[in-house]
């Protein structure tokens, strides 16, 4: 009888192992059947042509995305140029003279902006960009994405200060060098790795959004220059692509996803590395 | 040895001239300070521009606006309750497939996995949470809600027809694919926090189990489990708040229908959604302003949610350790 | 208690003591007490830091010497919350002075730290050179010369000439502590503080950094603080015994000449101390 018992709780405990294993290979299955996917599709459909043709119009074959690359790529190098500087700044300011109440608030001022999702983030730079310009444009489009930028950045920077041994502020504020320059020459370049890291994290996360350029950036059919008119990005367009009833486009909404997704990735794993490298630890 | 900074002389002197170090001090703090409360300014102009940019619908249309079934541009009309009614349960369907995948993930990799297998597993369920939402969506579009249509949503209508949750016309897209989108979608968060916080939980714990005499899952059951589990409650919240923020997947699938329906094959709409696709086709002010009012709700149910997660989790990385 | 009881070597010396023209300089302590926040941890220490000597701050933890030695420098400051009254006059001048910027006395009183802490992420030449670039004091020309000159005071310069390139951490630990060392004297202090620099260290580089030490107190006046009484008898020539009584206040107990402190103290507790009643 007791034996019976024992069994039982063997079994038992035999089944639920195996499902959580097999849960964790569900979850993983479901990520190599997304990136198979878009890798087979999307690679089947890219072409040299891909990258540098614009889109060409409906009933026509052919045509590209490379619009649409450069645009992501100017978005996001305006929300950078914008984002990391107040990130890091902030990101400093917490880490060195953020121990009060002002500290406290700004940390948790920055874990809500995390929480808004993107497309409150979309709307809010409608209200301040698009309707004050009376129109979509690059600036919203970059605006927002700086937005989405700047909590990821503002962490990583706060928290790989913060790594940073004492003993060397100590060293350098005994050789006589001020504060400012204390932190700036000495503090931050043994952080370098890990802000590094937030930041290329932060791209790649705004690099995939669509939400916040529905009705900021708003999409271009064609190469766009000035900051005041609407860009094409990547996201947008597979979005648009990808809905339409064309199965030309459709092929390119893979092709675009391909890129995408490698963008992310490439630059994901990039971070890594910088984390890995770092003096730091 | 002769002293060469002879400029500096007596200190009193260098005094004299002023303290230009301490200017650089005073500047470097003054501007990271600025940029900080930046921060802060930028988020409260964000609910100050949402509360303001949606008044003129929430004077006109009040409480009702949240009961109200009819959503009619023409007529100008506007109650969002499929939204909150698509919005709700196409998440709380994430978390009721998404959630059970993700704490046995986060058991398997916590309590069972081997030390040099568990980094790259993890990492792989956390790339999960790199692929971007539209990729999902034309995932979804083209991947799973034909399978939807062709096999999952005939079955269950044969089997548990009789459910008014499996009943009606099979599209493929509708709640059961927003859902099960949004639960994919929520799994790397769900998963990843739970394991850290079951990490969290110290190892004499299960070491007093073990010695019971317990089996490897009853030691995760009684002592693991159980004192992880404000935790893990937290990551199920915080994954309910990434799924009720989630635009572009669910806007791709969930049939964009403005309607309640009881069954999971329906086509409905989330909050997320009818900003996404309508925002650009609001043509006058008030349209706009009832669209800008559900981005609010959006806002502030995910900022509670939020909150309330970082306050479960946070208690039990750092809080009393009870039993 | 350590086993290596060594005389560092006498150093070759061209000068006698008498004759040596008094280039350190002479620093007063006058009433001098310290606070972090409400906590008082020094009270009233009064002595005499004589230039071109050698002088040892013992006493058991707690007893206050790192609180006292970094008041020198104002290095105390650091910390929130912590402040000090009283005076402390480098050649005449009263340094803890309100108008007194405390950034440059710390380029007129270097540091030696506890564990050596060069810069990671600049190479041997850079940490030494350090000092100089970012207080804007260097000069291109004359920088190499001035690495030389103090990785060569730091008894360094030979071990690493032909890898200044090599970041700083790449060195042992006794080869960074006087990485440090070099990097100190590269701004050309008066006085040099060390902060128990050779606690970290083992033997063998601990006895070369008390070598050095003799060597520097020609060129520089030297204050150290040191947990290792055997240490503070072969290297200093003055000393000051802290102790800390039963408020936790640190407070002078004695001061003098070295050798009269170890063969001969004028206090109980002195004596109590040096002969291992306690501490």
């Amino acid at each position: 009888m007791a034996t019976n018992l024992h069994l039982r709780r063997k079994l038992t405990n035999g089944v639920m192992l195996g499902l959580a294993m097999l849960s964790t290979l569900v979850a993983l299955g479901f990520l190599f059947n997304v990136l198979g996917y878009v890798l087979i599709q999307g690679g089947s459909a890219l072409n040299p042509e891909f990258f540098t043709h614009l889109p060409k119009p409906v009933g026509e074959t052919g045509g590209g995305m490379g619009n649409a690359i450069v645009g992501t790529l100017i978005l996001l190098g305006l929300a950078s140029a914008m984002g990391v500087p107040v990130g890091v700044g902030a990101g400093i300011y917490l880490a060195e003279f953020g121990s009060g109440r002002l500290g406290t608030a700004v940390r948790f001022v920055t874990d809500v902006l995390t929480g808004i999702p993107s497309i409150t983030i979309g709307i809010f730079a409608y209200t301040v960009v698009v309707l004050p310009m009376r129109g979509f444009s690059t600036l919203a489009g970059a605006i927002a994405l700086a937005i989405i930028m700047i909590p990821t950045v503002t962490r990583a920077t706060e928290e790989m200060l913060k790594l940073v041994p004492g003993s060397l502020r100590e060293a350098s504020l005994a050789l006589g060098i001020p504060m400012w320059k204390t932190v700036l020459r000495v503090v931050v370049p043994a952080a370098m790795g890990g802000i590094i890291t937030g930041v290329m994290l932060a791209v790649a996360r705004a690099g995939g959004e669509t939400a916040p350029l529905l009705f900021t950036a708003f999409g271009n059919r064609f190469w766009s220059f000035g900051l005041d008119r609407p860009i094409a990005a990547l996201p947008l367009q597979v979005y648009t692509y990808a809905v339409s009833p064309y199965d030309d486009w459709r092929a390119q909404a893979w092709a675009g996803a391909f890129v995408l997704v490698a963008m992310v990735l490439v630059i994901s794993l990039l971070a890594r590395l910088f984390t890995r490298g770092a003096p730091m630890r | 040895m002769v002293n060469t900074q002879g400029q500096t002389g007596r200190v009193g002197a260098t005094a004299a001239r002023g303290r230009p170090a301490n200017l650089g001090d005073r500047v470097f703090k003054s501007v990271v300070t600025a940029l900080a409360c930046g921060i802060l300014l930028l988020v409260g102009l964000i609910v100050f521009k949402m509360i303001d940019s949606s008044m003129q619908s929430i004077q006109k249309f009040g409480f009702d606006f949240l009961t109200g079934t009819t959503w009619d541009p023409v007529f100008q009309k506007f109650g969002a309750l499929p939204f909150i009614y698509g919005t709700l349960v196409s998440s709380l369907l994430a978390l009721a497939i998404g959630g059970p995948i993700s704490i046995g993930a986060a058991i398997y990799l916590s309590e069972l996995a081997p030390n040099w297998l568990r980094g790259p597993v993890s990492f792989m369920v956390e790339l999960l949470a790199a692929i971007p939402s539209v990729v999902y969506g034309l995932w979804g579009i083209f991947v799973m809600a034909p399978w939807l249509r062709s096999s999952l949503e005939p079955m269950l209508g044969n089997s548990l027809g009789f459910l008014p949750l499996f009943k009606g016309p099979v599209y493929g897209v509708g709640l059961l694919a927003g859902g099960l989108i949004l639960a994919i979608m929520i799994i790397p968060t769900i998963t990843a926090v739970s394991r850290d916080v079951m990490r969290a939980v110290p190892n004499t714990q299960r070491e007093a189990m073990l010695a019971l005499g317990a089996t490897r899952w009853e030691t995760i059951r009684l002592a693991v489990l159980p004192y992880a589990n404000s935790g893990i409650f937290g990551a199920f919240i915080l994954g309910l708040g990434r799924a009720l923020g989630e635009t572009m997947a669910v806007t791709m699938l969930i049939g964009n229908r403005p309607e309640i329906s009881a069954s999971l094959f329906a086509p409905s709409y989330t909050m997320a959604s009818v900003i996404a696709n309508e925002f650009t086709e609001a043509t006058y002010e008030l349209y706009l302003s009832a669209l800008v009012e559900i981005g609010l709700v959006l806002f502030g149910v995910t900022l509670l949610l939020n909150a309330l997660a970082r306050l479960l989790v946070w208690r039990v990385a750092y809080g009393p350790t009870g039993g | 208690m350590t086993a290596l009881n060594l005389r560092p070597e006498p150093v070759e010396n061209n000068m006698a003591p008498e004759e040596v023209k008094l280039l350190g300089r002479r620093v007063e302590i006058e009433e001098l007490s310290a606070w972090y926040g409400e906590k008082l941890a020094i009270e009233k220490v009064t002595m005499s830091v004589d230039p071109n000597r050698v002088t040892a701050i013992i006493g058991p933890s707690g007893c206050g010497k790192s609180t006292l030695i970094r008041c020198i420098n104002r290095m105390h400051e650091v910390i929130p919350g912590a402040r000090a009254r009283g005076r402390i006059l480098l050649d005449g001048e009263d340094i803890l002075a309100a108008s007194v910027d405390p950034v440059l006395i710390r380029r007129r009183i270097g540091m030696v730290f506890q564990k050596p802490n060069p810069f990671p992420t600049m190479s041997i030449f850079d940490n030494v050179a350090a000092g100089l670039k970012l207080n804007g004091l260097a000069d291109r020309r004359t920088l190499p010369s001035i690495v030389e000159k103090s990785l060569k005071q730091a008894a360094l310069w030979e071990e690493v000439k032909d890898k200044l390139g090599q970041p700083g951490t790449a060195l042992s630990g006794g080869q960074q502590q006087r990485l440090c060392i070099a990097r100190a004297l590269a701004v050309e202090p008066d006085v040099l503080l060390m902060d128990e620099p050779a606690s970290a260290l083992d033997p063998i580089a601990t006895l070369k950094i008390e070598e050095l030490i003799q060597e520097l107190k020609q060129s520089y006046t030297i204050v150290i603080v040191t947990h290792n009484m055997q240490q503070a008898a072969r290297v200093s020539d003055y000393t000051a015994f802290m102790l800390a009584a039963e408020d936790r206040v640190g407070r002078l107990v004695e001061y003098g000449d070295t050798n009269h402190i170890f063969t001969n103290p004028k206090d109980k507790r002195t004596e109590d101390y040096i002969t291992g009643r306690f501490g």
